[in-house]
């Protein structure tokens, strides 16, 4: 009855014992972290309190993950029922990347065990942008995993729970439309506060829709490179036809979001800052060519409907909404004379331990649990 | 575009009208300072560099005495303090502008000047707005920014937030905290001054209330270049006096607008530029956030409004797509 399939497989493959290694280092560092605090493995100072850990690891890390946001608003809200066998992968992904970015932030914020402070009341500062990230954070990974837990049922044949769980589940798949949409916008709300300290090509007062259009486009960026990393690497077949069909909205979307980030940088007279020379200014280029490159390529049909461009502009969307993250958070961010970051190897090390737990589940999932597509349903 | 779609696009614009209509601006009034509210006028121009206010800020907090420059140089410990800025071990520094021959005091062309950095103990601090647990906070009635260790998540939040770069974080330690100057609120309880006022010989670092302090800034700048005035040494208060001319004041305290406007002031004969304050609106970078925020969230009306839409469409929806998955077709 179900729709879905779990491939298979042997889970200890070669591959995956480096990544398994990669994680085992990353945990050696993390022992350091623990016991001797932040600085013994991190360049993060004074000036510069965010770094790597909170600028991939999570900023972009979540904003990657919401692949199965991007796709449920598009099934549920648009009702495009037809992209449903994408759903149940990218809520996987979403699932395990909004859980790294909690272990992240446990790793990263220094009093993490007092991190249950979020949730009382007589501690909570409702004027904080951070309040309700956190807050939000943590109830999304919650949402995703009881919208992921069907599959767990699936599996475990447990048919009266399934019905249940399915009758239930809209409330589940409502509330993973509207934390998105919260928290993503406000992790751009969060660098306001930052006032002159984040350079005007990205201190905005647009920045939390300027953060939920480009979350989104990540989304829908990761969900088109992954499915075409799923069809190589694990010989499904691929799913252009849908996904190209999906990929005629993305112009639009990026367009919105071009408008909106030019007017604003138009309006507040900061656009000359991009050709100062700098590096700020060529990042900002940079970025900015990011996002055009899609929006160009996925409007013509020709290019929409090839695999290799299918990937290359769902790269693309992921790396500018990425690149618009370290932009606002690390390189447009200047605290003052004498401060300067550039992420150790030791936190390196750590997010590449992330990366590797985050491929290891998906590996494990995909091959014990139902979660891709049964072949023969892939391509409508 | 099918009848049902359509449906889920009128609920779904009705949300985010709701929302819309909100935004428009519950604008924030600006914050005016606490009824009893106290603070420290710092004047350049009396300063002499004799550092006493950090040993003063330093015995007062039982903070360690830090040689890193000279015990790197000349292996040294123990006997003078010598860290470059503010961190995690010092919540007051004084340091000093240079400029050419460096001979004449108080002047901006080759001369020098000294000047103490703290904390600004803002009226509206852009920290205290961002701390999700409340950890740091303005007392209602003295309006000092206090730091409570037992809130404190670690997320240094308030760090990206300050202006001013006060709070520092102890990377260096497996249990850390964040450290900033609290203007000495326990000594301030049993009816004592701020170490830094308390230890300065000059009167430079003077405490006493904002609004007097204020005051007093104002009747400096007013002075003549060179005419004698009696200068209040450690609280305005404290009955002692020094007598000496006036300098050249720059017609401008540094805090009476920045961020808002500050509880620790500042007077000089050298722009403030060059002794490296940094030139702020009077808007707090808070005002703006939590006037974004609280359009967007005001009374949940918004996101309960969007939720509501969302919990219809997805129940539509999700019906409708198990209906396909027993055997049905999408139309």
């Amino acid at each position: 009855m179900s729709n879905y399939k779990p491939l298979g497989g042997k889970i200890l493959t070669k591959p995956f014992m480096f990544l398994l290694l990669i994680a085992a280092i990353a945990g050696f560092i993390l022992i350091r972290r623990f016991l001797f605090g932040l600085g013994a493995v991190t360049n993060l100072s004074d000036g510069y309190p965010w770094g790597l850990w909170i600028v991939y690891d999570v900023l972009t890390g979540t904003a990657v993950a919401c692949g199965g946001y991007a796709m449920a608003l598009l099934v549920y809200v648009f009702n495009r029922g037809q992209y449903h066998p994408l759903i149940r992968p990218a809520i996987m992904t979403s699932m395990f990347g909004y859980t790294l970015a909690a272990v992240s932030i446990v790793i990263d914020v220094g009093r993490y065990w007092q991190l249950y402070n979020i949730f009382l009341p007589w501690h909570v500062n409702l004027n904080s942008i951070m309040f309700e990230i956190a807050f939000c954070v943590a109830t999304y990974v919650f949402v995703l995993w009881i919208e992921f837990s069907p599959t767990f049922l699936e599996k475990w044949k447990s048919i009266k729970s399934q019905n249940f769980a399915n009758r239930i589940l809209f409330i589940f798949i409502a509330l993973g439309i509207l934390l998105p949409t919260m928290h993503q916008s406000s992790l751009g709300t969060l660098m306001i506060i930052a006032g002159e300290k984040l350079s005007p090509l990205w201190q905005s007062s647009w920045l939390p829709l300027t953060y939920l259009i480009s979350a989104i486009t990540m989304g829908y960026g990761m969900v088109m490179a992954e499915s075409m990393f799923a069809a190589v690497g694990l010989k499904r077949p691929l799913e252009t036809k849908m996904l190209s069909k999906m990929a005629r909205f993305m112009p639009a979307l990026l367009g919105i979001y071009l408008v909106i980030r030019f007017a604003d940088l138009i309006n507040r007279g900061a656009l000359s800052l991009a050709f100062a020379g700098d590096l700020k200014g060529t990042m900002f280029l940079l970025e900015t060519l990011l996002f055009l490159f899609p929006v160009i390529f996925l409007a013509i049909p020709k290019f929409r409907q090839k695999n290799s461009w299918l990937l290359l502009t769902g790269i693309s969307m992921v790396l500018a909404g990425a690149l618009y993250r370290f932009n606002a958070y690390l390189i447009g961010f200047d605290p003052g004379p004498g401060w300067h970051y550039f992420p150790s190897v030791s936190e390196l090390m750590v997010t590449f331990g992330i990366i590797a737990v985050e491929i290891m589940a998906y590996l494990i999932f995909v091959k014990r649990l139902p979660v891709l597509p049964k072949i023969e349903q892939a391509s409508i | 575009m099918n009848i049902e779609r359509r449906g889920f696009f009128k609920v779904l614009s009705v949300g985010a009208v709701a929302a819309g209509g909100l935004s428009t601006a519950l604008a924030r009034t600006k914050k005016s300072l606490p009824p009893n509210a106290v603070g420290i006028l710092y004047d350049a121009t009396l300063c002499i560099g004799c550092k006493a206010c950090e040993v003063g800020c330093k015995t007062f907090n039982n903070m360690p005495i830090e040689n890193t420059t000279v015990e790197n140089d000349f292996g040294v410990q123990g006997i003078w303090d010598s860290g470059q800025d503010l961190n995690s071990k010092t919540l007051n520094k004084i340091k000093a502008y240079r400029h050419g021959s460096g001979t004449q005091r108080n002047s901006a062309e080759n001369g020098y000047s000294f000047v103490k950095r703290a904390c600004m103990h803002c009226i509206d601090p852009d920290c205290v707005s961002a701390c999700p647990v409340t950890a740091l906070s303005k007392d209602p009635n003295t309006g000092i920014v206090k730091y409570d260790k037992d809130a404190c998540i670690g997320c240094r939040y308030c760090q990206i937030a300050c202006p001013y770069n006060i709070p520092k974080f102890e990377y260096d330690k497996a249990i850390p905290e964040i450290v900033k100057c609290e203007m000495c609120s326990h000594v301030l309880a049993e009816g004592g001054i701020p170490g830094c006022c308390d230890y300065c010989p000059t009167g430079a670092s003077l405490f006493g209330s904002v609004d007097e302090l204020i005051a007093e800034g104002h009747r400096r700048i007013n002075l003549k270049s060179g005419q004698e005035y009696s200068f209040p040494v450690s609280a305005l208060n404290s009955g002692e006096r020094t007598t000496r001319p006036a300098a050249t004041y720059v017609d401008y305290i540094y805090g009476e607008d920045e961020s808002g406007g500050t509880q620790y002031l500042l007077l000089s004969a050298v722009p403030f530029e060059k002794l490296g304050l940094p030139k702020l609106s009077n808007k707090t970078a808070a005002s703006t956030s939590e006037m974004l925020q609280h359009s967007v969230y005001k009374g949940l009306i918004a996101p309960i409004a969007l939720l509501g839409g969302l919990l219809f469409a997805a129940h539509k929806t999700s019906k409708q797509h198990h209906a396909v998955e027993e055997g049905g077709q999408y139309e």
